[in-house]
């Protein structure tokens, strides 16, 4: 275990380790010391004298009471604080990914991130806890009965332990052959996943050419191979545990045959032969558990490694080391000679345009022109490899995160709303405690904004009303519903700077241009910028800057830019060939029927 | 989406009657080896328990035999008793090793036996849903069903159940043992058995409410987690970290409860139940000691029964892992049968008709088609025929429905209303097979298996021989790239193709629908931008030499597609609303005329 992070966790506990040691050492010395009594009543009951019995019987529950009680202090002490480090770590893991930028998520998997949360947390936990706890009372129980042995007789516990050596053996030649087999093992699993997954992918494909039986065959063979490699696994593994038990066993036989012959002999005596066995037993727990803590090991191990790999990550977009606060932000905004690149490959190339305060500004352009990159800017998603992005003057990389973001409002083009009421997606908006929760119509402002993003007639017309819940585990919205809820979610926040990135495609352009006659109103001395595919939601615009590749391909007001017959003059065109296929029929829709309206899918 | 979060989370009960009955159905066709590995099992249990009789054997009539009131027979001959008695220990441990190897290994292959029926039943039952399905589930749950969920059904038949039976044979035959030797020192021994009971009992029903508890505050919190790792951005944007943090360490706190007290639980238990096994032991050693002193019973067998006592109570100690195996098992098997009771929505006809050996006539009646049945129409009253050997072209605006027409067509789904027929026959009427080997499709997002090029093009049609693969790669234009590969037609394509071009995939996907040499070809063509000039030309060709003497539908997206069509139909908004050729739909100046201007103007105009 190298990572410094695990041991800054368990030292922060230290005082529950120390006590949870302290408890177990004492839990190994009565389990030490039964075994005498055991052997002083055998050994008296051999000679007939009953008379102490009672005693001795008292004796061994008061260890044993003292046992049992130091090893629930070990337990609950060191088991609990494994669980108080999973509780720690995962807040520290969740808190770390919140302060990563954009660019990170677009390069991990959430499904990667999760599998981190969720199955490398927990083998850390259990290092933690069964890990660390077993590890040192194993040690402490097996140098403790070995000892106690050796002081009894030493020559029958050299006798006895001469089968030891082949545990080490075992676990070694076994261990190894195990461990081939299992690799063979989770590489033919990974394997057959991978037929599956290809299978399931290409269904259409497979279907299509009528391949489903030769599927299944392929598949079969994967699935015979698991079978294969898996009872060549059972072959081994199922001998290592009855293997363990008959060393033992063995053990208990050398104790039986010599150490009864020296008792017969007179050099031991019955009581201490007793005494002998239950070293011997006390000693084949933690043997066992020898192979089962190394795993612990190595599997705690592998995951605190995997969790540092995201630990060791420092986000690109971070607060500068002193921070400027926006106080009463105007809401001017400036590209200057703005380069982005990912990866090497250039988005943008020197870009440079200015917004004054309270301007609307649009941004158009074909698909992979680089628009949302360019907007992305702003709230600092992103920080250009050259150049500046300048809010009222002044760099944004100067400006701290949260004073940079509360003044502006980014709608972005793939709308998330989270598992919550609409009220709660809506007050996202607002910072801290702005308007008190669960006021019953979602507050004033929550109404307000639902209603400039023509959003309160739809609300209306649920049951719950505000109280909606919506997201994966609640109401299914359309697209146009889950834009608008997004889009109130930034106006409630009343932002100096309003971005809609192509905010509104799925909203009808009736809507939208209600939603833009609203917004324009409140939008008055605000400062803007829009990007989107519908020149309808443009053409208003103060300035309009053309994007092509990267680059500035023209810019101006749509009157001037129609007239260039540039670019834009083509898109412009494009688009009214498009509203025009995209209006509702104007043909005679006389009685259609409606699809049949069974029950939900399952 | 909301299914699968709610379905991987199923927490399932320890125990369920019906799942269990339905898992052991499985289990059924290998009841013979089950039964065997029971019988070697018992061995293993009795040579286990063999041990301390032996000690009591050993002691009773070599070691201690005046405490026995036996005769002694001389330090020799006690010795080589003793060693008598050691040789047969040896032996018994050597039988109970191999009979615990032997019935884990007889274990392990009925649990292997049963998850891969359970795959090959899952797969083949999947082959046989419909695209609707694979539509609404993601492929990574499917793909988790029959892997993870599978595997956790093996340690329910592996370690589980037969463990179970393992362990309540050694309880009895201690019993019984103990009961033989001495009933009294027995029944000494057994006083703790009504404390072991209750608390175990105890414990167990404490188990099952932390387990639960432990379950759903682990998937509230985990769902929390997977929800705001997507939506971060907007945590980010909207600056709400804190708000989310708090939110996260709520449920993280509200977990941390749930395992504490289960460890609670569990920390109690054990000790106590160790606390109880050496108070038995005590009240046998009080008890039984008076007993030997008394002559009324034998060092020996005391020294035996406070053995037997011991291992008495390990089965007991592992009750509660036991326990968690059978409840993932539960979980696991509840989500196995969900996918099978899955319904079968495009079945085959109970009688299937035969497909005339028609020429490839294909006909739409009235076609009314919405892909959910609370979605909107994708098609509307659609009617149209296509005569053998009629090579049509269909173009229409997004989601005017074109693409609904081949999922028809080709049987994906199935109309709410009209018919679908090809060479007369409702395709209803066919079985699917037989359809669709009559049919060859090429997609615009080309699928390559994990193969070689030749069972990509191939596709496990055996018939084919490598000179007819080879020939249908010539016609399209693929043997050159082909055999430059390394390894030619055996070359091993990666991951979907990757390392090959957009058109090179594009190619392939040609000369496969060739290779299976179909009448009727539907091919959905996409203009990629990725494409060379020459790969462009390489394609326009193979379309070309694909779709000569064959029924075709082409959604159109090339101008050359459209030029050379023999009939165009124009969809919008689901209906049909024109058709003809080229040149009479563009004087029409209608739908098709704004289609054109739209999509394909740009490439005439830098064609021309």
């Amino acid at each position: 275990m190298h990572s410094r992070r695990f041991w800054q966790y368990v030292r922060r506990h230290g005082r529950a380790y120390l006590i949870g040691y302290a408890a177990s050492a004492v839990a190994v010395a009565m389990a030490q010391l039964s075994p005498w009594a055991l052997r002083a009543a055998v050994d008296a009951i051999q000679h007939g004298a009953g008379g102490r019995l009672g005693m001795f019987a008292g004796i061994l529950a008061a260890l044993a009471l003292a046992e049992a009680a130091a090893t629930y202090v070990m337990r609950i002490r060191i088991l609990s604080v494994a669980y108080r480090i999973e509780s720690d770590l995962r807040h520290d893991y969740f808190a770390h990914l919140q302060r990563m930028p954009l660019r990170f998520y677009q390069r991990m998997s959430v499904g990667d991130l999760m599998a981190r949360a969720v199955n490398d947390i927990r083998a850390v936990q259990r290092l933690a806890g069964v890990g660390l706890m077993r590890s040192v009372q194993t040690t402490i129980m097996i140098v403790a009965s070995i000892a106690a042995m050796l002081t009894l007789h030493a020559g029958l516990t050299l006798l006895m332990l001469t089968v030891m050596p082949l545990i080490t053996l075992l676990y070694l030649g076994l261990g190894r052959e195990i461990h081939r087999r299992f690799d063979r093992v989770q590489a033919q699993f990974a394997s057959l996943s991978t037929r599956a997954q290809e299978n399931l992918s290409g269904i259409r494909v497979v279907k299509a050419f009528a391949q489903e039986p030769a599927e299944q065959a392929r598949f079969a063979e994967e699935v015979d191979a698991v079978v294969g490699v898996n009872m060549r696994l059972a072959r081994v593994q199922g001998a290592l545990w009855p293997a363990i038990g008959l060393i033992f066993g063995l053990a208990s036989v050398v104790l039986l045959w010599q150490g009864g012959d020296l008792v017969i002999r007179g050099g031991l005596t019955l009581g201490q032969m007793v005494q002998f066995s239950y070293y011997l037993a006390r000693l084949t727990f933690p043997m066992v558990a020898l192979g089962w803590i190394t795993n612990l090991w190595q599997q705690g191990s592998a995951s605190m490694q995997r969790l540092d790999e995201i630990f060791s990550v420092t986000p690109e977009i971070r607060d500068p080391e002193h921070p400027a606060a926006l106080a009463t932000p105007r809401g001017a905004l400036e590209f200057k000679n703005v380069t982005v690149a990912f990866d090497g490959a250039r988005v943008l190339r020197d870009v440079s345009f200015a917004v004054p305060p309270g301007r609307t500004v649009a941004i158009v352009g074909p698909t992979g022109a680089g628009k949302s990159t360019l907007v992305g800017l702003v709230p600092r998603l992103y920080d250009p490899v050259q150049g500046q992005v300048l809010v009222d003057g002044r760099d944004v990389r100067s400006l701290s995160l949260v004073s940079l973001r509360r003044a502006v409002a980014l709608v972005p083009q793939e709308t998330f709303l989270f598992s919550d009421t609409l009220a709660e997606n809506v007050r996202l908006g607002l910072d801290g405690s702005e308007e008190p929760a669960g006021a019953p119509d979602g507050g004033a402002a929550v109404t307000r904004a639902a209603a400039v993003a023509q959003l309160a007639g739809d609300i209306e017309r649920f049951p719950l009303r505000y109280e909606t819940v919506v997201g994966e585990r609640g109401v299914t919205l359309s697209g146009g519903q889950r834009q608008r809820t997004a889009l109130a979610r930034a106006v409630i926040r009343d932002p100096r700077i309003l971005i809609l990135d192509d905010a509104l495609s799925s909203v009808d352009t009736d809507t939208e241009r209600r939603i833009l006659a609203e917004l324009r109103g409140i939008m008055a001395t605000r400062t803007c910028l829009v990007i989107s595919h519908r020149i309808s939601a443009v053409r208003d615009a103060d300035w309009i800057v053309v994007l092509r590749d990267g680059r500035i391909a023209e810019q101006g007001t749509h009157e001037t830019l129609v007239g260039a017959d540039g670019l834009y003059a083509a898109l412009y065109e494009q688009q009214l060939l498009r509203d025009e296929l995209d209006a509702p029929d104007a043909g005679p829709i006389t009685t259609e029927p409606r699809p049949p309206s069974r029950a939900p899918r399952a | 989406m909301n299914a699968m979060i709610d379905e991987d989370q199923i927490i399932g009960r320890a125990y369920d009657a019906r799942l269990m009955r339905r898992l052991l159905r499985y289990v059924r066709p290998y009841r013979r080896v089950v039964a065997a590995a029971i019988g070697v099992l018992l061995i293993a249990s009795a040579a286990d328990l063999v041990g301390p009789l032996l000690y009591r054997v050993a002691i009773d009539r070599y070691i201690a035999p005046h405490a026995a009131g036996a005769r002694a027979l001389g330090p020799a001959s006690d010795a080589r008793g003793l060693a008598g008695v050691a040789a047969l220990y040896v032996a018994i441990l050597g039988a109970g090793f191999a009979a615990r190897w032997l019935q884990s290994n007889l274990m392990q292959y009925v649990g292997q036996r049963v998850m891969a029926d359970l795959r090959m039943e899952m797969f083949g039952h999947l082959q046989t849903l419909s695209l609707g399905f694979f539509s609404r589930t993601p492929v990574g749950r499917l793909v988790t069903r029959l892997t993870n969920d599978v595997d956790a059904l093996n340690e329910l038949i592996t370690s589980g159940v037969v463990a179970i039976f393992g362990d309540v044979a050694t309880l009895v035959g201690i019993t019984a043992i103990m009961l033989w030797m001495n009933w009294r020192l027995a029944l000494a021994a057994f006083v703790v058995l009504p404390a072991v009971f209750a608390v175990t009992e105890r414990f167990r029903r404490r188990a099952r409410g932390a387990y639960r508890a432990v379950r759903t505050r682990l998937a509230r919190l985990n769902a929390f987690l997977n929800e705001h790792l997507m939506g971060m951005t907007v945590t980010q944007l909207f600056t709400q970290e804190r708000r989310s943090r708090a939110r996260f360490d709520e449920l993280n706190a509200s977990l941390l409860d749930a395992n504490l007290s289960s460890t609670r639980n569990f920390s109690q238990f054990y000790p106590i139940i160790q606390l109880l096994g050496a108070i038995g032991v005590a009240v046998l050693l009080w008890y039984g000691g008076g007993q030997v002193v008394r002559a009324a019973a034998t060092l020996g067998v005391l020294v035996a029964t406070v053995q037997y006592a011991e291992r008495f109570f390990d089965p007991l100690r592992d009750l509660s892992d036991k326990f968690n195996i059978l409840q993932a098992a539960m979980a696991s098997s509840e989500r196995i049968f969900r996918v099978l009771d899955e319904p079968v929505t495009v079945e085959d006809p109970p009688a299937p008709a035969p497909l005339p050996h028609g020429r490839g006539r294909l006909e739409f009646r009235d076609v009314w088609f919405a892909y959910d049945d609370d979605e909107a129409w994708a098609l509307r009253g659609v009617t149209f025929a296509i005569q053998p050997g009629e090579s049509v072209a269909i173009v229409g605006h997004t989601g005017a429905g074109k693409t609904s027409i081949l999922n028809l067509l080709t049987r994906f789904y199935d109309p709410q209303r009209g018919q679908v027929l090809v060479d007369g026959v409702d395709v209803r009427r066919v079985a699917q097979r037989e359809l669709r080997r009559r049919i060859g499709l090429v997609l615009q997002d080309v699928f390559l298996f994990a193969g070689t090029v030749d069972s990509n093009i191939r596709l496990g049609n055996a018939d084919l021989s490598t000179e007819d693969i080879r020939r249908a790669a010539e016609r399209v234009g693929a043997h050159r790239f082909i055999e430059a590969l390394p390894g030619g037609y055996g070359a091993v394509l990666q991951e979907r193709g990757a390392g090959l071009s957009v058109g090179q995939k594009q190619l392939i996907a040609f000369a496969r629908a060739l290779a299976a040499d179909p009448e009727i070809l539907l091919v959905l063509d996409e203009a990629t931008s990725s494409v060379d000039t020459e790969t462009e030309t390489l394609i326009r060709r193979a379309m070309a030499t694909a779709l000569r003497g064959r029924t075709s539908i082409t959604i159109a997206h090339r101008l050359s597609t459209i030029q050379h069509a023999d009939r165009i139909l124009v969809l919008h908004h689901g209906r049909l609303v024109e058709e003809g050729r080229h040149a009479d739909l563009l004087r029409r100046n209608g739908i098709y005329a704004k289609l054109y201007r739209l999509q394909f103007e740009v490439e005439a105009r830098s064609a021309g």
